[in-house]
């Protein structure tokens, strides 16, 4: 089966082409049915990849030649390792899971169909991403699924700040797309070639440069810099396109603001799977980070000060999705603190877990929204009594999350801390202490603004069809269990993702820290109960806090900031340029065509329709002509 | 006889006819006037065939030409005369004026 790889990212290409073509006259059953159908059978595929992986070990690139031009070339193809058939496996199921849950939730949009079609295009985009098997192709397809989000994101584009924030989100992907495409350039320049195998091979030395890229390669870069400054540089870049599309620390902006987006594709890709894809590239480039010390060290500070600000962020906005917006910004930056720490195994284990547990949280946030149209927490309350499926299932994603014993969240996100502990990083560990604490508040003052107290609103809440409760309930099994493959006592993932010996740093079990972050989120949880459970309390606490409260609520002024650093003066530029083209440049040209215009129409007036006026005229037109003429010509 | 003369005559014909052409308001009369320029050119063709150095009959078929073209003017002039007159009432110049901007 690992030979039908292939195919994995390219059923939904196939389903997104055939939609393309056909998708206008089909039933919305139809197009459920075949978008599901492609990405079921792609997750079939992938288990028994993974299946054939977790015996044999990576395998060896299938590529084949797509340019040659000097000493190189550069090839096309995919390579199947334990880290990508471990993401194949999760982008697969949430990716089944979103589908079907999306047939209610889109159900009578008149644009049914082509929303299926960008969700198929992404899904084979984000597929590509994953086993691509090296740094161009991979640019490609991150390309792609920055498109993706951005069709998605303005999907309902009528909406104004929909239109807004997809504009958004690509322009602020884009600053680190660029970083990302710099880095990879830079790396190709110093090793002569874009396989993830090769440049991992020629890491250490420029001497292997020689032979890849001639002396011209290598001569550009020894004379600008040592191979580490190089490796480091490289590295930073690389992470600058992470930091762009997992929505770390300056570049998170556009995350919350993608929310306007359809709640499904929130679950698909906002949550569970693009944004992971900056951790992934992280993970995917790991012999670079370990390379350059500076570059992990850039990575875990990012990471950590990610965490915790995105969670303090969390704990005060009014809109249920963005509240889990800013919580998917913050557990990418535990991610990313496990990567800059090398807790490689634990960032991609937080990656799977969190990938279950936050698609798990949007869907149920999406049915909630469905079933009484609102986004507002203080207009809901008490459903726990009407939707009681969705009100478990997303108890379990709020426990995993706040990582609450034996919830899958707990194991992964005690690993990372673990890690950051052990590692030496106490103050990145403190960090992710406090957003822990953060996290259970700000996730449960979610659940009890929702699920408890008394229906404030008009609708008559109910839960959606089948379509909508199976996901939610397949997700809270994966949300509840799926921590049991990494655990101290059975690393499963640990072995699975280190066949050929350890890679970076897989912490052994710390009691202590362990009973230390199961107290903090119970900790967590008790405030929130206490705040949110019984009324007023929380708007009294809230005065209290004053200044700490405003700077949360107004996300630290950062949106503010940009758009009087950097929005400002680009917009008085550009405002600047367009008078000029406006009023200069094409003044200049209307000017022309004025004067003509004016001219002829003065001028009109002076034919009058007399024919002996013009035959007068002419007359002594030709009088003129002709003295003039015998003037010249000395005659006169 | 000397060429002069000739071209005197055929001068003040053209100047009259000129004139006439540009200054009678009577349509008549304007196409009277151009009948003369076109005389006093074929004048001018006539003699200086006949008093070039080497005279020659050219000019002489060219002034014939003339003549049947100035015949064929005058019917197409006579025929807008009439229909004008039909349609406005009138035969002055001026009044011929709707074909302006």
């Amino acid at each position: 089966m690992i030979g039908l790889t292939w195919l994995v990212p390219v059923l939904p290409l196939v389903a997104y082409l055939v939609l393309l073509f056909t998708g206008k006259r089909m039933s919305e059953v139809a197009i459920t049915t075949i978008s599901v159908l492609a990405v079921l059978i792609g997750f079939v595929i992938s288990i028994t990849v993974v299946s054939s992986v977790a015996g044999h070990g990576p395998y060896a690139p299938v590529v084949y030649n797509w340019l040659t031009f000097g000493p190189t070339t550069i090839t096309m193809g995919y390579q199947v390792t334990n880290l990508n058939a471990l993401m194949l496996l999760v982008v697969t199921l949430v990716s089944t899971l979103v589908f079907l849950f999306s047939k209610s939730y889109m159900h009578g949009d008149e644009r049914f169909s082509r929303f299926y079609q960008y969700l198929n295009l992404f899904v084979f985009s984000m597929l590509g991403l994953v086993i691509t098997s090296n740094l161009l192709e991979l640019y490609i397809f991150w390309e792609l699924v920055g498109v993706c989000s951005y069709l998605l994101v303005g999907f309902w584009y009528f909406k104004p700040e929909a239109a807004v924030a997809a504009k958004k989100a690509f322009i602020v992907t884009r600053v680190g797309d660029v970083g990302l495409f710099i880095g990879v350039i830079l790396l190709y320049l110093g090793t002569g070639s874009f396989d993830f195998t090769t440049i991992f091979a020629h890491l250490h030395h420029f001497s292997s440069m020689q032979s890849a890229l001639g002396a011209m390669g290598r001569d550009a870069i020894t004379h600008l810099m040592t191979v580490q400054t190089w490796v480091t540089i490289s590295a930073l870049l690389v992470f600058v396109g992470a930091v762009g599309k997992s929505a770390q620390f300056p570049l998170h902006v556009w995350l919350p603001d993608a929310m306007e987006g359809p709640t499904p594709v929130s679950a698909l890709i906002h949550a569970a799977t693009m944004v992971a894809a900056g951790v992934y590239l992280v993970a995917r480039m790991f012999p670079l980070f370990q390379a350059s010390a500076a570059a992990s060290e850039t990575v875990a500070i990012i990471g950590g000060v990610t965490a915790i600000f995105a969670a303090s962020i969390g704990l005060t906005q009014r809109d249920i999705k963005r509240v889990i917006a800013y919580s998917t910004v913050s557990q990418l930056g535990y991610m990313m603190l496990a990567m800059g720490v090398g807790a490689y195994v634990s960032g991609m284990f937080h990656l799977m877990t969190h990938a279950f547990f936050k698609a798990l949280l949007f869907l149920a946030a999406g049915s909630v929204i469905h079933a009484i149209d609102t986004q507002d927490l203080f207009e809901m309350g008490g459903l726990r009594k009407y939707m009681p499926i969705t009100h478990a299932t997303f108890l379990a994603g709020a426990l995993a999350l706040s990582g609450i014993p034996p919830f899958a969240g707990f194991w992964s996100k005690d690993d990372i801390l673990t890690a950051a502990f052990d590692s030496g990083h106490y103050v990145l560990y403190a960090f992710g202490l406090i957003a822990a604490f953060f996290t259970a508040v700000y996730i449960f003052r979610v659940y009890f603004l929702t699920f408890s107290g008394t229906y404030k609103g008009s609708k008559h809440p109910h839960e959606g069809g089948i379509a909508m409760t199976l996901p939610l309930i397949v997700l809270g099994f994966l949300a509840t269990f799926a921590g049991f493959i990494n655990t101290p006592f059975a690393p499963l993932l640990g072995n699975f993702l280190q066949p050929n010996g350890p890679v970076g740093y897989d912490p052994p079990a710390n009691w202590g820290l362990m009973a230390i972050s199961a107290i903090t989120g119970l900790l967590g949880i008790w405030v929130a109960y206490s705040l949110y459970s019984g009324g007023k309390r929380a708007d009294a606490f809230a005065k209290r806090m004053g200044i700490l409260y405003q700077l949360s609520f107004h996300k630290w002024y950062i949106d503010e900031l940009y758009a009087a650093i950097i929005v400002l003066p680009v917009v008085t530029i550009a405002d600047g340029l367009q008078f000029v083209d406006r009023y200069i440049v094409d003044g200049a040209v209307r000017l022309l065509g004025e004067v003509g215009y004016a001219g002829g129409v003065s001028l009109k007036y002076s034919a009058d329709g007399q024919i002996q006026t013009y035959g007068l005229i002419s007359v002594f037109g030709i009088a003129i002509v002709l003295i003039v003429a015998l003037l010249i010509g000395g005659v006169l | 006889m000397a060429l002069q003369p000739f071209l005197a005559l055929a001068a003040i014909l053209f100047g009259l006819g000129l004139y006439g052409a540009l200054t009678k308001r009577n349509l008549i009369i304007v196409l009277i006037s151009i009948e003369m320029m076109l005389n006093a050119a074929n004048i001018n063709l006539v003699a200086f065939a006949h008093f070039l150095p080497k005279p020659n009959i050219e000019g002489q078929v060219y002034a014939l030409f003339n003549i049947a073209i100035a015949a064929a003017e005058v019917a197409v002039g006579l025929a807008i005369l009439l229909s004008f007159f039909r349609t406005r009432d009138t035969s002055d110049v001026r009044d011929m004026n709707s074909m302006k901007w």
